[in-house]
Parts: structure tokens; sequence; C-alpha cells
């Protein structure tokens, strides 16, 4: 399982990078790998508050309907709008064109708490 | 997921773990939900061919001189109609003109049926069957779910591939029942043309420590595995019912739309247990009609309990629902007045809050192209 390096997880199989200070997330390649073909996203909407730890997304494959939960808090600036055409970018390529929002965090702190490449690759492993 | 260990195992799941699958629980079983991808199995399906384990399914023989007659009591549609070797879908109804299963029975022999029930209704069935069976002896009920394996090949290049497992097979025709050489083993083994996917297909009942050697050999072939994922999409499609999410026994088969198993207008057809319920049901107009609906926008997949609005206001909702891997369109049943049963009826499904536009559709929902 790809478990890129310069990223933090949520123990919920999500990913966060952080690009000045906005932080973009997504679904990590072992979270894709579970899901199985994924046939729609719902993302956040722009303007969207968002809490660290509470639902902000549903993906869904086939079989079954998933919840996104935010790795962190504060307010959706951006979405995928890609996915609504093309959801399978989260299974092909879940750390880079399948991102599902971008956001500016209102407490970065929390962004410690998240995990490293490393806990999280024993978390899955 | 449910502890695995309280679960029953298929006689086929170590080869369904070799083979990658996905397992889950269904009806009390262990199951594969799907081995390459939900879609991936569906087209196989569809296109060419692929297998399915329904070792969960019950097989059950009830013979004697009196089995035609206990049939006919028991089951919605009329028994004495079967020639020997052809078989039927048909209900078995409480009192109250619910249903407590769907299933297929075989004519296997002058005075012997074979009766395929479904998987997390084989207790209840057996219960259900065996405290209605006649004093006198002149019925002999046979549960041999474990003495079976069961595997269903489904797809249009099924013919072709039993032709060539099993030679000098005396292939049957839809919905007929015949041996099947070279499984031989302790109970008989059996190939019905029958199946759950709109596909021309087999279903293959052998002796339970044949179920491997079966496997492998459909695997030879070029047989996918297909998991239950692919299952329930292809028989959605289809608008075939699934007990416990569109049949229940809170409804009647005439509800169901399935009044085409039930023998009520058949001279010949004796009384059975909940027809006066559904003759009652008859006279006085159906309560609610499970109808096909499908989304006329871009939306979530559709899945079940998702409320249903004519006009804003809920008149219902959801019980099976799917994203049609064959129309790539949100495909669903509801019991719903039958005011709104006329297709083409603008209705809204709502998920997660929001709503979205639908439509009364016909059945099946899937037609094959012509060829």
């Amino acid at each position: 399982m790809n478990v890129p390096a310069d990223l933090r997880y949520a123990k919920t199989h999500e990913w966060i990078r952080i690009e000045g200070d906005t932080v973009i997330v997504g679904i990590t390649d072992h979270a894709q790998a579970e899901l199985t073909d994924i046939v729609y996203a719902e993302p956040p909407k722009v303007g969207a508050e968002v809490k660290a730890g509470a639902t902000a997304a549903v993906v869904e494959s086939v079989k079954a309907a998933s919840d996104i939960y935010s790795p962190l808090s504060g307010t959706v600036t951006e979405v995928n709008a890609e996915l609504s055409a093309n959801p399978a970018l989260l299974n092909t390529d879940p750390f880079g064109q399948g991102w599902i929002w971008k956001m500016k965090a209102s407490s970065p702190a929390e962004a410690e708490a998240l995990l490293s490449p490393e806990v999280y690759t024993a978390q899955i492993s | 997921m449910s502890d695995p260990d309280t679960l029953k195992h298929s006689p086929l799941e170590a080869a369904h773990i070799a083979c990658g699958a996905r397992m889950v629980e269904f009806g009390g079983w262990f199951m594969p939900v799907q081995y390459s991808g939900i879609i991936d199995e569906h087209k196989a399906v569809r296109s060419a061919s692929g297998m399915f384990d329904i070792s969960h399914m019950g097989e059950v023989t009830v013979s004697g001189s009196g089995a035609l007659a206990w049939l006919e009591s028991l089951l919605t549609n009329r028994v004495g109609k079967l020639a020997l070797t052809r078989g039927q879908y048909s209900l078995m109804l409480d009192e109250g003109g619910g249903v407590i299963d769907d299933l297929i029975l075989y004519r296997s022999g002058e005075q012997e049926y074979f009766l395929v029930i479904n998987a997390a209704c084989r207790d209840i069935d057996l219960a259900w069957m065996c405290g209605r069976l006649p004093a006198d002896g002149s019925v002999v009920l046979n549960d041999l779910g474990d003495a079976y394996a069961a595997i269903a090949l489904q797809g249009p290049d099924s013919e072709r591939i039993l032709r060539a497992l099993a030679p000098g097979c005396d292939v049957p025709k839809r919905n007929g029942i015949a041996p099947l050489p070279g499984f031989e083993g302790a109970v008989p083994s059996l190939v019905a043309r029958t199946g759950y996917t709109g596909e021309d297909g087999f279903e293959l009942f052998v002796p339970v420590a044949k179920g491997v050697v079966l496997w492998s050999a459909l695997l030879a072939a070029g047989v996918k595995p297909c998991g239950l994922g692919c299952r329930d999409t292809l028989r959605l499609e289809m608008g075939y019912p699934l007990n416990g999410s569109d049949l229940s026994r809170e409804r009647t088969p005439l509800e169901a739309g399935l009044g085409k198993f039930v023998s009520l207008d058949d001279p010949e057809k004796p009384g059975f247990t909940g027809r006066a319920v559904l003759e009652a049901q008859r006279a006085a107009g159906l309560p609610a009609r499970l109808i096909p609906l499908k989304l006329t926008v871009q939306g979530p997949p559709l899945r079940s309990h998702y409320p249903v609005l004519s006009e804003g206001v809920a008149v219902g909702e959801t019980c099976s629902g799917a994203l049609s891997p064959s129309l790539g369109e949100g495909i669903a049943m509801a019991y719903l007045p039958g005011a709104l049963s006329t297709p083409g009826t603008a209705l809204e499904i709502e998920v997660r809050g929001r709503r979205y536009a639908a439509t009364v559709s016909t059945l099946p929902f899937y037609k094959k192209p012509e060829a």
C-alpha cells in the first residue's frame, strides 16, 4: 500500500497535505482499496464549516456508502469538481487527482494529533 | 461484520479465498461479496459467463403419495401443472397472505419434488413445512441443505461451458432439471436451467464432497468467480425480488407484483394458505404496489430505506436499490400507492436530505440488446 511520506493521516483513513495556509484532504490508498469501485462522491459545499472528526463528505461504491471525516476543523475553500464526472479518480489516484476538498484550518495545531506515515502504515498493516 | 465463528460456512470457502474473495455475512452465512469487483463481475455475466456459490441456499425434497396435494396447500402456484423434470417459481405464504419465502420447485419424479429455498429462510421454512406435514406419513420431507454444494453458472456462454464440462448431459430447457453426469456421490447431482441474473444459465447441485471439483473445473473453463454484490445488481436490473428486502411477511405477492405466480383464477388450483386474504385484497384493491423507479438525474447509488416523495409529500421508501452497472443509472423498487404506478409518473427520491428527480419505470430495467 502506498503511504506518501510527506502527508499526515487520520485513523479513519483520510490524508492531509499542507500547502501554505491551505489544507488539501483526500482518502488513502488503503481506503480506496477497501471501498473498491467508487461510483459516487459527495464533497462538502464550498464555504461549509467542517469539524475535526465529523462527517464532511460521502463516497459510495456499488455496495456501500462511506462517510469521510474531516481531519481538521475549518472552512472549505474548494472542492474537486472532477469527481462528479469521474469518481473513479478516488481509486486510480487517491493522493493526486482524487483529492476531495481544500480548506482553511481554524486550529492548525489539530494537525499534530494526526498520524505520521510510519504510524499510519503500522495501523493498516 | 459479524463474528465469522458464529456463521455458517460454505464448502467452497477455501476456494473463494484462493480466488481473492472479499467475504461478508449474508443470511447467517460467511459468503463472498466480490472478487475482481462488482462492476467487472456484473459485466462478465452479461457478456460471457460467471459463477456464484449458492451453497447457502437450501435444498429440500418432498415425496410420497400425498406430496402433490400437500404442496398445493402450501404454495401459491399450481404444482399440478408441472410435467416431469419441469420447475416453477412459487411463494409460501402465512395465514395473513404475507410472504414467508419465495422458492423454485422442480418435479424431480412422479411423486417427488426438489425445492430450492432462500439461505436466510432455511430454518423458518423447514419449521413451517415440518409443522404442517400430514400425520399419516403420506408426505416425506428431506432437508438436504447440508448434503449439497451448489453453483450457479450464468451468462450467454453457459450452455457451451456446461456441455464441455458434462458431456452426455441431457441439457434441460429453461426451468427444467436433469441429472448432471460426472459428479456422482451421496445425493443425486442435478442441473437446472434457472438463475437470478436474467441471463441464460444453470444452477448445479452436487454432493458436498464434489463442490470444490466443480468450482475448479468451471474456473479452468474460464468462468469468472462472482460474488453476492453483482448477484444483487444483476437480479435488480431484471426486477427480480429479494426476500427480506422486497418481500416480507408484511406484503402479499399481489402487492409485490407477483400475481402471475399465484393461481387464483386457475379452477384446478386447490386452496392454499393465505388465499382468502389475497382474494379479499384483490376485491378491495391493493393498498400498495411494488413499483420500479429510476433516477432521471445524475445522483448517488440508490439503496434501501430512502424516502420517496410525490409532489413534496413522502409516499413510501425504497426497498432494493442500486446503481445499475449495465445502465449507469440509479434504480430502485418501492411500495407506493397504486395511483402512482403509471410509468412516467414523476417522483423524487431523497438521499441524505437532498432530493433527486425520479420516474416510475417498467420491468425489466435492463433489456438485452438484440443480437
